[in-house]
């Protein structure tokens, strides 16, 4: 749906949008009333925990449940016999990841689950089931995977996209290629070319609430889950197909999240929860131990990337090479795609080639993390430039603008570009203060950009006109970071009426159509255009309800500031009708008052940010402290401001902790060794300085107000910004990520030979 | 396993249970009175998603033992508000965006409801060593160090 | 006609072929040729397919027209997290 023709969010007097009110779930969540996945009850719920392989890589030759089965207080057990086949090609990983069915592919992998009356009961009841396996060789890094004689994960998995296919199978699911032109070409007419090898480590996305659920299936086959997830209609398709239940008898309801940022956008232990509530014929509760999360959920890639760049003297890239590797645990499904379409995205490029691999290993399958497999590809690409800049003596700012991608450029992953905010992101960061402020010993800046691409998306929406004139607002998203507040700002700036007056939810999957997940940033920009154009419908309605009760044609009403008024002195001199009023007439005058929309939003407009930051390395321990951090980044529209800056800040805060501390770090035993958040350093409050925003609006020619979607670009720039920081700061270019003090200490040291 | 009965005091009233002797204080919160506000982000101490007071005292009630609540003080989340009237601090969270997904949002309140008590006027850095203690993954902790400056601005006004 | 660029592993389901000429007024009837005239293709389509009309990506989007003269790129399927 385009931007509106009336209206240009730019210079359009905007009542409600782009205020800051108090959010609707807020007293909920401040007085600990709100409830999130592990809070809700059921009257004879019985306890569910999950048995996990202790080996990266086994055959399960055999499982035997006998003696838990006799433990008093042991309801049900499930093992992979206990879930069928899919004929579903896209669903078959995720139920192999679910539970195990022929090896356990990694440390954590689920392998049996049990149900009873007591949590001490069920781990009573877990150690009592014997597993036999044979242990296999594994592997977890995706270099040593790739090699010829690595250990197997999938004897049938054949590199695909590759012309002829491979005769023999190996780790190497996919092999992807993207660009236009001959980067080869393109480094003849270089007068710099730099070429160097990075790596980055597995994270987390680190929400702090576990996956939990609570299922309850009845004898009729009819079951009710409650879960925190950031999609609950595609929980719920998802547990339906596996367990072969019909959707309709499935009803799934959203807890308050805490946390997802991709991580929560698939299934692990739900189908687990109704399979043993099915068995069990009572509701049975699974909530994930920290370091089942960590095992067991779904972390970002690990990587390995080869980046080579060429620039002439006057600071035009002219050509531009990468080759992605990124391993995405036990099955296939690294995000090394998106990060081979979008690590050159912000240029405008004659010769760019991008080539990705996508790499099996004995890791946990892995899950979106905000802005999937961007972080580590820009990492990778804004670095080389970097150095690049520094060579020819050029300013970093100034060698990005001279190559930015502006509207009409052709992008690196195909299509054109159309109005968009790069240049105006670039400008406005080296405005800045920020860029102009001293630095002081062993302190460095820098500076990177970075794109994401934003989606759109299932949505429906329903907006119930109340007997007080007030308005129920029903949408199918989970809210994620404060989109109800949005929601509504945009529903009382169309129907004019107070913010107050409109209360908004959450519904469940069988109070309202389909909607997909709460991912690629698309929550404010598809459920906000739904919400819009569900306001619009009832607006149509309300025009025409006051139509019939004056008697003039329902086009001679028009709608404004909340009021229903005749649209000129021909159609008749009636007093306006308030929504207020309507609302009270409404069953006397045709019933409910009800606007809807049901769309799959498109138009979704690809954003940019640039990211500034200042390090400090103290050379004696390779400590890195960031002194000062600034995000900018284009928004098209911000429709609360608060909630924008906050998705700036937290995605930067995430990229702090992803390049100097969190690293999944595992054994030669094949085993993840910090599954906590001791060990898996995130940042806590006094390793951050404040974070600064700006809020750039270059308005998304697809949206009515000119949205763009922002929760994800926030966390590309980061990486790359930190490590241009310290490697300015330490006088060595850091191509491992994180820059933890024994990895910043040893590069120190290696550099002064 | 034995279960043992404990007497004390949570929010102001006096409360008693039977819990199993090597059950967490944040187990019987949440478990056995129902007190769902408090939460559990790791059960090892890292995170503060479960901080209460024990006599005044932030603890993270997944390393107490819901025996040693016995005779003691504990005050949770749910004890913040005065009736209908909601804490500065809780005040402020919600004007300064303080929370997004609002899950550590309990246990940063607790904390640093604790130090504006032993420290009316801290500084940006005592705030943040302070709140050392509660992670955050959505925020950055930016806006939750502005809204306890501001609560505590507002506090001391009187 | 349309013209349609071929990105990534779409490329190379189609033989190399980055550009192709089709005829289709729809999302829905150029995906359907394209399914027919590249048989490989087909498996890329059925696991999900994003087409870039004029720069503004769609996804699942089989009604949406192709507007005469309009630049059409095909992409693989992406979501964010």
């Amino acid at each position: 749906m385009p931007l509106d023709a009336n209206l240009d969010p730019r210079t359009h007097q905007f009542k409600y949008v782009g205020t800051r009110p108090l959010r609707p779930d807020g007293v909920d969540k401040v007085t600990g009333r709100a409830k999130f996945g592990a809070d809700a009850t059921a009257p004879g719920m019985l306890v569910g925990k999950i048995l996990r392989s202790p080996h990266p890589h086994a055959r399960i030759r055999s499982i035997n449940t006998a003696k838990a089965a006799k433990l008093p207080g042991v309801k049900a057990i499930v093992t992979r016999d206990d879930f069928p086949e899919t004929k579903d090609p896209s669903l078959k990983d995720v139920l192999y990841n679910v539970m195990a069915r022929e090896k356990a592919l990694y440390d954590g992998h689920a392998v049996a689950a049990v149900a009873a009356t007591s949590a001490s009961i069920a781990r009573k009841a877990l150690k009592l089931i014997e597993v036999k396996y044979d242990i296999l060789p594994h592997v977890t890094d995706v270099d040593e995977a790739m090699k010829p004689g690595a250990p197997l994960l999938h004897k049938d998995m054949i590199t695909d996209g590759v012309d002829p296919a491979p005769t023999k199978a190996s780790n190497i699911a996919a092999k992807c290629e993207f660009g236009h032109g001959d980067p080869e070409e393109g480094f003849k007419r270089a007068d710099h070319v730099i070429s160097r090898v990075f790596k980055t480590e597995a994270t987390h996305q680190g929400y702090i609430e576990p996956h939990a659920c609570l299922a309850s299936v009845g004898t009729d086959g009819s079951g009710e889950l409650w879960v925190c997830t950031q999609g609950h209609f595609m929980v719920r398709d998802t547990c339906a197909a596996l367990l072969g239940m019909d959707v309709s008898r499935l009803r799934v309801t959203a807890s308050e999240i805490g946390g997802g940022f991709g991580g929560k956008t698939t299934v692990f232990i739900e189908p687990v929860a109704l399979a043993l509530s099915r068995k069990a014929g009572k509701p049975v509760k699974i909530v994930m131990s920290r370091e089942e999360v960590f095992r067991a959920s779904g972390p970002t890639s690990s990587t390995s990337m080869t980046v080579k760049i060429g620039v002439n003297n006057a600071g035009r890239i002219t050509g531009a090479f990468a080759e992605l590797r990124f391993q995405g645990g036990a099955f296939a499904g690294s995000p090394v795609v998106l990060g081979a379409m979008s690590c050159f995205a912000c240029y405008d490029l004659e010769h760019v080639k991008v080539v990705g691999y996508d790499v099996v290993t004995n890791r946990p399958k892995q899950a979106a993390y905000r802005a999937p497999g961007a972080p580590m590809a820009a990492f990778a690409v804004e670095s080389v430039l970097d150095e690049l800049a520094q060579k020819i003596g050029m300013d970093p700012i100034e060698l990005r603008l001279k190559n930015a991608a502006k509207e009409g450029t052709k992008s690196s992953y195909g299509p054109k570009y159309n109005r968009i905010g790069l240049i105006d992101c670039l400008e406005a960061a080296r405005r800045h203060p920020h860029y102009k402020a001293p630095l002081g010993a062993n302190q460095g800046r820098g500076v990177a950009a970075g794109f994401w691409f934003n989606f759109g998306g299932q949505t429906c929406v329903s907006l119930n006109v109340n007997i007080d004139g007030t308005v129920a607002l029903v949408v199918g998203t989970p809210d994620i970071g404060g989109s109800r507040a949005s929601m509504c700002l945009m529903a009382a700036e169309e129907l004019g009426i107070p913010y107050d007056k409109v209360r908004a939810i959450v519904a469940d999957t069988s109070s309202l159509g389909y909607n997909d997940i709460s991912e690629g940033s698309r929550v404010t920009f598809s459920t906000g255009l739904a919400t819009i154009s569900a306001a619009r419908d009832a607006v149509t309605k309300l025009c025409a309800r006051a139509a019939k009760i004056w008697g003039i044609p329902a086009d001679a009403v028009v709608w404004e500031n909340g009021y229903a008024k005749p649209s000129g002195p021909n159609a008749g001199n009636f007093e306006p009708l308030s929504l207020q009023d309507l609302a009270k007439k409404a069953a006397k005058t045709g019933g409910p008052i009800a606007g809807h929309y049901e769309v799959n939003a498109d138009g979704a407009g690809v954003s940019f940010a640039v990211h500034l930051c200042d390090a400090e390395v103290d050379p004696e321990t390779g400590r890195v402290q960031i002194k000062r951090y600034t995000v900018v980044q284009d928004a098209g529209k911000a429709i609360h401001p608060s909630y924008v800056e906050g998705q700036y800040q937290g995605g930067a805060a995430q990229g702090i902790g992803w390049a100097v501390n969190e690293e999944y770090i595992y054994g030669k035993d094949g085993r993840l060794q910090n599954p906590g958040f001791l060990d898996y350093r995130v940042p806590v409050c006094s390793d951050l300085p404040m974070i600064d925003t700006v809020i750039v609006e270059v308005p998304n020619p697809g949206h009515p107000y000119g949205v763009r979607g922002v929760g994800e670009t926030s966390i590309v720039p980061p990486l790359a910004a930190i490590a241009n920081a310290v490697s300015n700061a330490a006088g060595v270019r850091m191509t491992q990520l994180p820059m933890s003090p024994p990895r910043l200490l040893k590069a120190i040291f290696d550099a002064k030979g | 396993m034995a279960k043992v009965q404990v007497s004390t005091t949570i929010n102001g009233d006096a409360v008693s249970f039977l819990c199993e002797v090597d059950e967490t204080l944040l187990d019987v919160l949440r478990d056995r009175l129902g007190l769902t506000g408090s939460k559990e982000g790791c059960s090892t101490g890292d995170c503060g998603a479960c901080s209460v007071t024990l006599d005044g005292r932030v603890v993270c009630s997944c390393l107490v033992l819901g025996a040693e609540a016995e005779g003691r003080e504990i005050r949770t989340v749910e004890g913040i508000a005065d009736g209908d009237k909601l804490h500065p601090l809780q005040e402020k969270f919600l004007e300064f965006a303080a929370l997004q997904c609002g899950i550590c949002t309990p246990g940063f309140l607790v904390s640093s409801k604790a130090l504006l008590e032993r420290n009316p006027n801290p500084t940006e850095s005592e705030i943040r060593f302070a709140l050392a203690g509660n992670l955050c993954r959505c925020t950055g902790y930016d806006k939750i160090v502005r809204a306890v400056q501001a609560a505590a601005a507002e506090m001391r006004k009187g | 006609m349309v013209q349609v660029t071929l990105s990534g592993p779409l490329k190379a389901a189609a033989g190399g072929r980055a550009q192709l000429e089709i005829e289709a007024a729809t999302i829905h009837q150029l995906l359907s040729r394209l399914e027919k005239d590249y048989p490989k293709l087909k498996v890329l389509i059925e696991r999900g397919i994003a087409v870039a009309i004029d720069g503004q990506i769609y996804r699942d989007d089989w009604l949406r027209p192709i507007p005469p003269g309009s630049e059409v790129v095909l992409l693989p399927r992406m979501a964010g997290g």
